[in-house]
């Protein structure tokens, strides 16, 4: 292991140089700088937070102290596989969508806004990057803000498209800060109950208590956080925002949000409450039942889209449904289905709102009409869309069957409300509806002709096509290879699910 | 029972604006009623902090003067632990038994936060240790908390408040008070031992209210009036983009764009 | 020794060959001899690595390799059995005379796409032998689901609005059932067993018992989540994609598509469940009275079609479960009936298909009913129609006598006597809705309404023919003769597919 100074701050590193990176975006000089100097903080990040996977993969989750304050009074950053697995998700997404995001944003945002962007950008990066590090319950709540408040801004850019996205970026205000709100409101509870916020010292004292007010403020954090994930039936906020953000933001967002909201649910769940916790059955019930209404539901709705974004919203609210419904099974074998979904379904909505993109990008419109015959008018956009499109059915050879394998081997091996069989039946039947929306998106690409006298238009720049195809490669790449997803997520559940077994610790 | 009402006013106050926040939010309105009614909502999330840090009869979490030396080696990850209920029948001048198991607690407990650097899986030993440190002092912990008082122990707030609050046995209304108290005195530095016992004797004389949800809202609060700029301006934005700020307007707008179609009830404007 | 290729070589190359022609192909866009020349090439040397492995496993050798470990203890790997073989020699042969058809269909009804066309034929090529040769249910549905995608270009290659809805059919059915049953079969036997590689003598008799609800659940998954095997109810998929060209219905939904189903079925019957194990349960005799119903419905079913092309279909809808039924007699007899039908059957359906491509290449005839009369002027065309549709009746001495015999043999060995008076009714069954086509045309008059069919009844006018292009005739006749041929040759394949039901 090659030692570089100073490589004893770097948990903290993927969340302090975007942070500090962030203020001098807003000066520069509108137009490509911006644009280059996020780009070039996104690499940093990733690789920063791909060596923090390596050390942790190897050395065992480590721990970092803010300003040297150790943890009861101090902020810690605890990074064990789990969200070292995540950070590396978020800022791998950054940095293939922050080089895609150039010819995009030129075009769909105003040049003088362009820094403000790009400032949005990197805070909404850090933010995320900081709720999966910190080990501190507050520190959490404050970067889920970080995040969200630049979330909003950047939705609402949107508006030069598409005034709706105001209205969008208005309700996901006002859910999200809901449910931020009750999430501290469910931290107060538990902050009475025990006297820290510290995740760690949080699991310490939450053993053994089972009262009224540790059961409010779990459920008042898990119905905080629900909202942020858009956990059916608190998605509503979702589709819209996705839709009409511009389409660099909803590649990035769909691909990470979510994503990080999920795994701190999981910490919430395993870490914090952990496993004796009596009232956990009833959330993983709800989770169960809720995850498998989302599949259906938002599934349901999505065939019925003709908005391809909004499309792939709701099927994103779907795909959500299937990552509770890991988490819902309490086993190891569903929480490693979850993160493995987690990191895939990341690479096939990174794709497929990136393909869309290009298509707003050229064409104008992401409305299914103008995808028609598209295979011919651009055909690197249309098989990279094909092929992620199948990535989110579960077809081999693609990550998305990985995730399918998983999760129903998972289902196959619980005791949970509902008989296995009939959850992996579900699980099949809501692929099939995955597989009626992609396959009319499909269809409409491939098979019909393009509408008369269409201009001829050129395929998306380079940028953007490079970018898109990294995403598609690393769909069939992950297929073959799964040490990183499988093999980490399975150490990341196995150590997760350990700490209520009592093997060693928490972390 | 209108006493076990009353006693709990703060509470009262924290529901009522915390329902009015939602109703308000909730219910069809304009964009800035909406917000509005988000603020209230936040603003019953601080009460709620606020009182849980108070402690009856305690005063600002600011140090009284007469042990300047606390402050210097507040960088020492350690902390001090003091029982609020404690601090109400204390001797003030603790025996010296219990100086000795202070000490001694803080000897262990600094070895555990010096592993705790590198090492986690140490430091999650050390958590583990320290139950054993409790039975050992834990009949005479309030003493041993106003000796620990000014001799920079470590103990998590937490550990002692889970000594003297068994959750199960006490209501709502004990807990947070307990619970808050437990932590709700922290000094923070070295001193020598000699110095303890004046500093013991003095703190005692002093409560202070727990400073930490202080800390907390006031955080809270910066994001709360971030979202409000940023819920304004985009009601701002919004007004200029439709020309209304009414939600049953905008929400028929959109409609329009979305089917082509008026939204059946709406009116022509 | 046949070959200087190494089999374990000659299995990489089968599968890695259409690959090569695929890119082939698509760089040979612009010019159609170089592209179709591309395509027969690349069909002979796959052929030649085919036969290679034939033969080595008929050595007794068993040919194959690791590709990759996806997950722990689940990888893509191959490995040759008797069964695999025959069905590779099978796809690889048939899809040269296929190719010979193509080529003149394709170029007879002018086609768009042809190099679209082309392309995903050999995809489908390398899928169907990836199936063929699989080592694991793993990589057996990873080419599965190959095949399912590279086709339904095919299938909608007419691109009009019946294409869209047969192709929305096809591969709604294909995907569902593959994804929302089989995948959960395979990973229930994952589970059980902790495996999913194939074995003689089934790998499911060491975990569980015969009796055990686990078993019926897994098969009846199996049974219809394999859909490629058209078992009612899940057979729309398949007259559904007659929509498609002609040529794709003759080589897809005669050989490889549904005949990947049903040597599925027959693999997981052989080589998941074991026969003595199955025989030992009862629930294969619940799927094996679903193929009996599904060979008799869809007989009668196929009775009332005018459509040239639908009455083949529903005719191989009933075919196929012969195989499954073969399969899930769960005796030896049963299951060397099931292997045969497939390559007979294959051999006797393709003959059919192409013959009605010829008839509609040239006449643009679709229904049987305007047939009447046409087989004077297209005598060869008819004739070998006429062999075709003798081998799949089961006439001796052609081809398809074969399977018919030992499935009646099967049902008497595990005592079904109901099951050989379905097999006998479906036989009949089978001459009236076959041989009426024949007939009319031979010796029916269209009163001469469009020309054709104006001469003496009864008599072919030699001086007046009207058969389609060289390349739309001829590969139905050399399928012909190859149903006449296999029929000697039967015993030779019951030889060499032996070791399939030696338990050990």
């Amino acid at each position: 292991m090659i030692h570089f100074p100073g490589l004893e701050h770097l948990p903290a590193l993927p969340v302090i140089i975007p942070l500090i990176a962030a203020p001098f975006t807003i000066v520069m000089r509108p137009g490509r700088t911006p644009w280059l100097w996020a780009t070039l903080v996104s690499w940093v990040t990733f690789a920063c937070t791909l060596l923090l996977l390596e050390v942790v993969w190897h050395g065992g989750p480590t721990e970092y102290k803010m300003g040297g304050w150790a943890a009861p009074l101090g902020i810690t950053y605890y990074i064990d596989l789990a969200n070292a697995l995540v950070m590396m998700l978020v800022a791998a997404m950054a940095a293939v969508v922050f080089p895609y995001a150039y010819f995009s944003v030129k075009s769909e945002i105003a040049r003088a806004q362009s820094p403000a962007f790009y400032t949005a950008m990197i805070i909404c990066l850090t933010g995320l990057l900081g709720v999966a590090a910190t080990g501190d319950a507050f520190n959490v709540f404050v970067f889920l803000e970080i995040s969200s408040l630049s979330t909003y801004a950047l939705v609402a850019m949107g508006a030069r498209r598409d005034r709706r996205a105001l209205t969008a970026a208005f309700n996901y205000l006002v859910m999200g800060t809901i449910g931020a709100t009750f999430y501290v409101i469910g931290l107060g509870l538990l902050y009475q109950a025990t006297g820290t916020l510290n995740m760690l010292d949080l699991h310490e004292r939450l053993a053994g208590q089972d009262n009224k007010v540790v059961e409010a403020g779990f459920a008042f954090i898990v119905t905080g956080i629900g909202l942020k994930l858009a956990m059916v039936p608190l998605h509503l906020w979702l589709p819209n925002a996705y839709g009409f953000a511009p389409s660099a933001v909803t590649a990035f967002l769909a691909a990470t949000a979510t994503k990080v909201q999920i795994y701190l649910m999981v910490r919430f769940i395993y870490t914090v409450f952990g496993f004796e916790f009596p009232f956990l059955e009833v959330a993983l019930n709800a989770f169960l039942i809720l995850g498998i209404v989302g599949m259906f539901y938002a599934s349901f709705v999505a065939v019925f889209r003709d908005n391809v974004k909004q499309m792939l919203a709701y099927s994103s609210v779907a795909q959500i449904g299937y990552m509770l419904l890991g988490i819902s099974f309490g086993t190891v074998d569903g929480l490693t289905a979850s993160f493995v979904h987690i990191f895939n379904h990341a690479l096939i909505k990174a794709a497929l709102f990136m393909g869309v993109g290009c298509v707003v990008l050229r064409i104008g419109s992401s409305q299914l009409t103008a995808f028609r015959g598209l295979a011919r008018r651009m055909p690197w956009t249309t098989w990279a869309l094909v092929l992620s499109g199948l990535s989110l059915i579960g077809v081999p050879p693609t990550v998305g069957f990985i995730s399918k394998f998983k999760l129903m081997e998972a289902a196959f091996q619980t005791t949970t409300l509902i008989p296995p069989l009939l959850v992996v039946l579900l699980i099949g039947a809501s692929s099939l509806l995955a597989a009626v929306y992609v396959g009319r998106l499909i269809y409409t690409m491939v098979l019909e002709q393009p509408p008369e006298n269409a201009p001829a238009i050129k395929e998306a720049p380079h940028a953007m096509r490079v970018a898109l195809w990294i995403m598609v490669i690393a769909n069939i790449y992950f297929f073959f290879f799964t040490d990183l997803t499988v093999g980490v997520a399975t150490q990341a559940a196995e150590a997760l699910m350990c700490s209520q077994a009592g093997c060693g610790g928490a972390y | 029972m209108w006493e076990f009402i009353l006693e709990r006013y703060n509470y009262w106050i924290v529901i009522t604006l915390m329902m009015t926040g939602l109703y308000i939010v909730f219910s069809r309105g304009n964009l800035v009623k909406t917000i509005i009614g988000l603020n209230v909502f936040q603003t019953s999330v601080f009460i709620f902090y606020i009182t849980i840090g108070k402690i009856a009869g305690g005063t600002a979490p600011i140090l009284m003067g007469g042990h300047g030396g606390g402050h210097d080696g507040q960088g020492d990850h350690t902390s001090a632990t003091h029982g609020a209920d404690a601090a109400h029948d204390v001797s003030v001048k603790p025996t010296l038994d219990d100086l000795r198991a202070g000490s001694d607690a803080a000897e262990a407990a600094g070895e555990v936060e010096a592993h705790s650097h590198n090492d986690l899986a140490a430091a999650m030993k050390g958590v583990e240790q320290q139950p054993a440190y409790e039975t050992q002092s834990l009949h005479s912990l309030p003493d041993m908390a106003q000796a620990a008082q000014g001799n920079s122990i470590l103990a998590d707030p937490g550990e002692a408040a889970e000594a003297v609050l068994t959750p199960r046995d006490q209501g709502l209304h004990d807990m947070p008070e307990a619970g808050l108290g437990a932590d709700g005195h922290e000094t923070l530095g070295h001193e020598a031992v000699t110095s303890v016992t004046d500093a013991a004797a003095h703190a005692a004389d002093i409560i202070y209210t727990n400073p930490l949800p202080h800390v907390l809202i006031l955080t809270a609060i910066v994001v709360g009036v971030a979202t409000t700029a940023v819920g304004l301006a985009l009601a701002v934005r919004i007004q200029e983009a439709y020309g209304t700020i009414e939600e049953d307007e905008l929400e028929a707008e959109d409609y329009e764009a979305e089917f082509g179609e008026r939204l059946a009830g709406s009116e022509a404007r | 020794m046949f070959s200087l290729l190494s089999p374990d070589m000659a299995v990489y190359l089968a599968l890695a060959v259409p690959v090569f022609g695929f890119l082939g192909i698509m760089l040979a866009d612009k010019y159609p001899n170089i592209r179709e020349g591309v395509t027969l090439i690349t069909g002979v040397i796959t052929l030649y690595m085919a036969l290679t492995i034939f033969v080595a496993v008929g050595a007794g050798q068993e040919p194959g390799f690791e590709f990759l470990e996806i997950l722990p203890g689940l990888s893509l790997s191959f490995k040759v059995e008797p069964l695999g073989a025959m069905f590779g020699i099978l796809g690889s042969g048939l899809w040269i005379v296929n190719s010979l058809f193509s080529i003149g269909y394709m170029r007879g009804s002018q086609a768009n796409n042809q190099t679209r066309f082309y392309m995903c034929f050999a995809i489908a090529i390398m899928a169907a032998l990836g199936i063929a040769y699989a080592a694991n249910l793993l990589t057996f549905f990873v080419f599965y689901e190959i095949l399912t995608l590279s086709t339904f270009p095919l299938v909608t290659h007419n691109q009009n609005e019946a294409a869209k809805k047969g192709g929305s059919v096809y591969l709604g059915i294909l995907l569902g059932t593959s994804i929302g049953l089989l995948l959960p079969a395979i990973i229930l036997t994952w589970i059980t067993t902790g495996t999913t590689g194939f074995a003689l003598g089934g790998i499911l008799a060491s975990s569980v018992e015969a009796n055990d609800p686990v078993v019926s659940v897994l098969l009846i998954l199996f049974a219809f989540g394999i859909g490629k095997a058209a078992l009612m109810p899940i057979h729309p998929w398949l007259p559904n994609a007659m929509v498609a060209p002609t040529p794709v219905s003759a080589f897809l939904h005669a050989v490889a598509v549904v005949k990947a189903g049903v040597f599925g079925v027959l693999k997981v019957a052989i080589y998941i469940f074991g026969i003595d194990f199955l025989s030992m349960g009862s629930a294969a005799d619940f799927i094996m009275w679903i193929a009996a119903f599904t060979i008799l419905a869809s007989s009668m079913i196929a009775m009332s079609q005018d459509n040239l092309k639908a009455r083949l279909a529903y005719s191989t809808v009933s075919q196929l479960s012969y195989v499954t039924l073969g399969a899930m007699l769960a005796t030896s007899m049963g299951a060397m009936g099931g292997g045969m039908q497939i390559a007979m059957h294959a051999v006797g359906k393709m003959t059919l298909f192409m013959c009605a491509g010829a008839i509609y290449i040239k006449t643009h005839k679709l229904l049987i009913s305007e047939m009447a009369g046409l087989g004077r002027v297209m005598p060869v065309t008819f004739g070998a129609f006429f062999i075709g549709a003798m081998s799949i009746i089961g006439l001796p001495p052609l081809a398809g006598a074969w399977p018919k015999f030992l499935l009646m043999i099967g049902s008497a060995d595990a005592g079904h006597r109901l099951l050989l008076f379905v097999l006998a009714l479906s036989s009949i069954l089978n001459v009236i809705y076959l041989l009426s086509i024949p007939l009319k045309a031979f010796y029916f008059s269209d009163n001469g309404k469009d020309g054709v069919g104006a001469g003496p009844q009864g008599r072919v006018q030699w001086g007046n023919l009207k058969e389609a292009p060289f390349f739309c005739v001829m590969p139905p006749v050399l399928t012909a003769i190859g149903c006449v041929i296999l029929f000697f040759l039967a015993g030779s394949l019951y030889d060499y597919l032996l070791p399939i039901m030696e338990v050990k």
